[in-house]
């Protein structure tokens, strides 16, 4: 039943032994204490579990741990090098991104894939690719400046 | 979820060996975006899921003379990102690129959206407009569907117990028609539709004269819907505007819609014609654009 999977965490190969039902966002959270990631409706709409797995990002609340076996798992504990954060996330800062807080991991993973894949994208093609992350405090401008900051455009 | 078993051979061989072993005790799992909600929601509960996951040549999207070939665990965001798709075959594009999220659609596989037979999903009525099939193996061979008898009820597609199905496989979308994919969408951008239109129109050669029309709409009933009434009106004759919204109006006698919080079942009619005679107008423009 528990089957031992290998994957490769922020950089750092780890191996845990799940059973099957072990969602991704469980696996992060409770099996490797990386409690950045948070779990917001579970049902994959919200965003608040986005991680990128193997450079896209993916919702880790409807994903089986054992589907990243073999992969390469990015969370928001592994966007800062050497005490430095990473431009979003400074962006973020600079920009008022967040109110709560509890959908910034989600928002700030899945601005990363959009970053990673182009590098400078149009207002719309912000929207249209953030559209899946929702924030309750209803703050979406100061994201949509944070990401345009970051991606070295003026917000 | 209760617990299960978990297996992703390398091969498809062994995952059709072990769907005959287990029979209804199991089930296939691609990208897990519909399964695994269901059994959070214990609608479903499997001993055993067989994973299709590590079996690569299931993932590719090809073109082979003509014929697009979709692997059942490509995703929708390699089909929607696909140069080949997006030169040749722009309706499945413009479909693929409008289901749910790009999160969504980096998880969620080809095969798994059709056999999941909900009649909510987009790509569906536009692979019926091209007349796709579905290709089905079990241990036991191989057989071809065409989508359009594919979906059978509600949530209820004719793979039987055994069968993986392992590709889409597309004819050309002909370069000379006027195609348009539209979804109405009065909550927000990811949700499912209110009603969907996928639609393909050709003309006789420099006239107004429809030489080919194809209609399919989701969100309109327990399945996806052909709307043969509607092409029927229009093959052969001039498309006046007239003529369009006549045709549209006939997609109310073959829809038969679910009430549910994205509309009445009235409502949804009455949307369905209007959305489709909005599919017909613009597929016309595209055609005149392309002639």
């Amino acid at each position: 039943m528990e089957q031992t999977i290998h994957l490769r965490v922020n950089g750092e190969d780890r191996e845990v032994t799940v059973r099957p039902r072990r969602l991704l966002v469980d696996l992060l959270r409770y099996d490797l204490g990386l409690t950045g990631t948070k779990e917001g409706c579970s049902v994959g709409v919200c965003g608040a579990c986005t991680v990128l797995l193997n450079g896209k990002n993916v919702a880790s609340c409807i994903m089986p741990a054992v589907f990243a076996d073999g992969a390469e798992i990015t969370t928001i504990e592994g966007l800062a090098e050497d005490g430095k954060l990473h431009p979003l996330q400074q962006a973020f800062i600079d920009y008022g991104g967040f109110q709560c807080g509890i959908c910034t991991p989600g928002q700030i993973m899945a601005a990363k894939a959009l970053l990673d894949t182009n590098p400078h994208p149009s207002e719309d093609e912000i929207k249209e690719w953030m559209m899946g992350n929702l924030c309750r405090c209803t703050g979406y401008y100061k994201i949509l400046d944070s990401i345009k900051a970051a991606a070295g455009s003026q917000p | 979820m209760i617990d299960f078993d978990y297996q992703a051979p390398a091969q498809l061989d062994e995952a059709l060996a072990l769907l005959q072993q287990h029979g209804d005790d199991a089930r296939v799992i691609a990208g897990g975006t519909a399964l695994v909600i269901m059994m959070k929601q214990r609608l479903v509960q499997p001993q055993l899921l067989v994973s299709l996951r590590r079996i690569p040549e299931l993932e590719q999207v090809r073109a082979d003379n003509g014929t697009l070939h979709l692997g059942a665990t490509a995703t929708h965001r390699a089909v929607e990102t696909s140069p080949i798709v997006r030169d040749r075959w722009p309706l499945l594009a413009e479909t693929y690129r409008h289901v749910a999220t790009v999160r969504i659609r980096n998880m969620a596989t080809v095969g798994g959206g059709v056999v999941h037979g909900d009649p909510n999903q987009d790509p569906p009525p536009a692979l019926i407009a091209l007349d796709a099939k579905a290709r089905l193996r079990s241990a036991s061979g191989e057989r071809e569907v065409p989508l359009q008898s594919f979906f059978l009820d509600y949530y209820e597609t004719d793979v039987q117990p055994g069968e993986v199905l392992t590709e889409i496989v597309v004819p050309e979308q002909p370069r000379d028609a006027g195609w348009s994919w539209v979804k109405f969408l009065p909550r927000t951008a990811d949700d499912y539709a209110t009603v969907s239109v996928a639609c393909l129109l050709s003309l006789e050669n420099g006239s107004n004269r429809c030489r080919e029309a194809r209609i399919a709409l989701g969100s309109a009933a327990t399945t996806p819907v052909r709307a043969d009434a509607a092409e029927n009106a229009l093959r052969g004759q001039e498309l006046t505007p007239e003529r369009l919204r006549e045709a549209a109006q006939l997609v109310a006698g073959q829809v038969d819609p679910i009430s549910d919080f994205r509309g009445s079942s009235d409502y949804k009619r009455d949307m369905a014609v209007v959305w489709t005679r909005r599919a017909l107008e613009q597929a016309l423009q595209r055609a005149k654009g392309s002639a």
